[in-house]
């Protein structure tokens, strides 16, 4: 469970980030963050893992305010909070096995990590997420040899390896065309339900938000300004949300094409 | 049609053009005053050109037997090139880290590790050579320690800008997904920067063989003590022997590490 209290951020330079969130989100849920550029969608999901740290308020993660935890503690936070990036950040020249591999570094001495000595269920484990996201097959190939979506799969897989409790993961299709974006959504989903894993995910494509969320959270200057079940959101609620009328740059369009 | 009340008489603005002379003017006077005051005038190269002539020519023909006394200095230079590269490679590892602003950002160890760089460089090889030689004596042991640190000060410098450069977004995954500092540097940091750490070395290890020559006119081993002697002896047959064979070295040096960094990068 991840419960945010009062939770506020401003910036060195004066920007608020957050303004006073009260949100509680539970285990297994599959929210989306739906709002505009500057929102402080990203602000949101980047505090959960301490990527940036909020400057007032409590953030509670399984059981633990997180705010106060560095060095070893914030690694052990980390461990449990897995998180995708808009554009993959695996290392390029690296090949595919070792990208999904550094998920297990967090369990790994450092020592052993840096001579590639990985524990056999390890390496099966990497393996295995691989098969999981359909790419086993690129195993020994250099991530920059993949296309925009494998990389993403391989992200996915990389993040599952690292056995998480909390899957972040902030605006995973923007970089995509309309059927990968799907395809990797679709592979979120399956794992949310599947593993029982907390996903929130930042979305800027309404479309996609309705389809594939249990609840929706808006955002719109840092502040909260809707929360509640997917089924009852419509195009109106996210012309409160975004304040403007919805335009076709919103949208995602196109389903996947199998 | 009107007469225009205005046309521009050049491209640039009367200010800049008065700058631009007068900067001219200085230069060329900056020019006179160094050649009067240090008493060298191009007019005594063509004056001179009879001594080139005659100096050149006793250097001709090489001393072909003189080779069998290179061979072993040559090795010697060979080996003070490799040994000072490998040490400084590793040495440069971890300073290059602590000289990259995005991997060490305490600001405070920055500007020190930049500092002691700066100063390091500044410090002619050969001023290097001349006090180590005055700290460990005569012989290849002060040339290597020269050489080394000569090479770390290029060496950090060239790969601190590299880590400069690199993509920080990996390292912010590993970071997400609980890997320590080490952990984040070798599997995001390091194989970025790898083919250009290894081109860099191999370019630092060329740098040095010419460097080793340099250090034997003061001591500190090499083929460069063969050459200063000879000029002693005033045998300038066999100096141009030692020459060849040092040009021929750093060719085919410079033509293989060409050649394995053209595979790197």
């Amino acid at each position: 469970m991840i419960e945010f209290k009062n939770l506020s951020l401003t910036y060195p330079n004066g920007t608020k980030g957050l303004k006073n969130i009260n949100i509680k989100i539970n285990e297994g849920e599959f929210v989306v963050i739906v709002g505009l550029s500057g929102a402080g969608k990203s602000t949101f999901i980047r505090s959960i893992n301490r990527l940036v740290t909020p400057t007032e308020g409590e953030l509670v993660v399984d059981g633990e305010n997180i705010l106060n935890h560095n060095g070893k503690s914030l690694r052990e936070l980390r461990k449990k909070v897995g998180m995708i990036f808009q554009s993959y950040n695996l290392v390029k020249r690296s090949t595919v096995l070792k990208n999904v591999i550094s998920g297990r570094l967090g369990y790994t001495g450092t020592l052993k990590s840096i001579f590639n000595m990985f524990p056999k269920e390890d390496m099966e484990l990497a393996y295995e997420n691989l098969k999981r996201v359909n790419i086993e097959e690129k195993l020994y190939n250099r991530a920059d040899e993949l296309s925009g979506g494998q990389q993403q799969r391989v992200s996915i897989a990389r993040v599952l390896t690292q056995k998480p409790k909390v899957i972040l993961a902030d605006e995973p299709v923007a970089s995509l065309d309309p059927p990968t974006s799907h395809q990797v959504m679709k592979y979120l989903k399956q794992i949310n339900q599947e593993d029982n894993i907390t996903t929130i995910v930042n979305l800027h494509f309404i479309d996609m938000a309705m389809e594939y969320a249990d609840r929706i959270i808006g955002m719109r200057a840092g502040e909260v300004v809707y929360d509640g079940p997917a089924s009852e959101v419509t195009e109106q609620t996210f012309e409160e949300i975004y304040g403007r009328a919805i335009r076709e740059e919103d949208m995602r369009g196109g389903e996947e094409n199998e | 049609m009107n007469k225009p009340d205005f046309v521009p008489s050049s491209l640039y603005p009367a200010k800049t053009k008065r700058t631009l002379t007068l900067s001219f003017i200085a230069v060329l006077g900056f020019y006179l005053i160094s050649s009067i005051t240090t008493e060298s005038f191009i007019i005594n190269f063509f004056l001179k050109i009879g001594n080139i002539t005659e100096l050149v020519g006793r250097f001709f023909p090489p001393d072909w037997s003189y080779i069998t006394v290179i061979y072993p200095k040559l090795f010697e230079t060979i080996h003070m090139a490799v040994i000072a590269t490998t040490v400084a490679v590793i040495i440069s590892i971890p300073f290059s880290l602590l000289a990259a602003n995005n991997i060490t950002t305490n600001k405070w160890l920055y500007n020190v590790m930049r500092f002691i760089l700066n100063i390091i460089r500044t410090i002619p090889d050969i001023v290097l050579a001349v006090v180590f030689v005055a700290l460990f004596g005569i012989g290849a042991f002060s040339g290597i320690i020269a050489l080394i640190v000569f090479a770390i000060g290029i060496l950090v410098k060239l790969m601190s800008e590299i880590i400069e450069a690199i993509d920080m977004s990996p390292s912010e995954a590993i970071k997400a997904s609980g890997g320590n500092t080490i952990q984040t540097i070798w599997y995001a940091v390091v194989p970025q920067i790898l083919p250009q750490f290894i081109s860099f070395s191999l370019y630092v290890f060329e740098i040095n063989i010419r460097a080793s020559v340099v250090l034997g006119l003061v001591g500190a081993g090499g083929i460069g003590q063969l050459i200063n002697q000879r000029i002693n002896f005033l045998d300038y047959q066999a100096v141009s022997t030692t020459v060849l064979v040092i040009f021929a070295v750093v060719v085919v040096i410079d033509w293989i590490s060409g050649k394995l960094r053209e595979g790197l990068v």
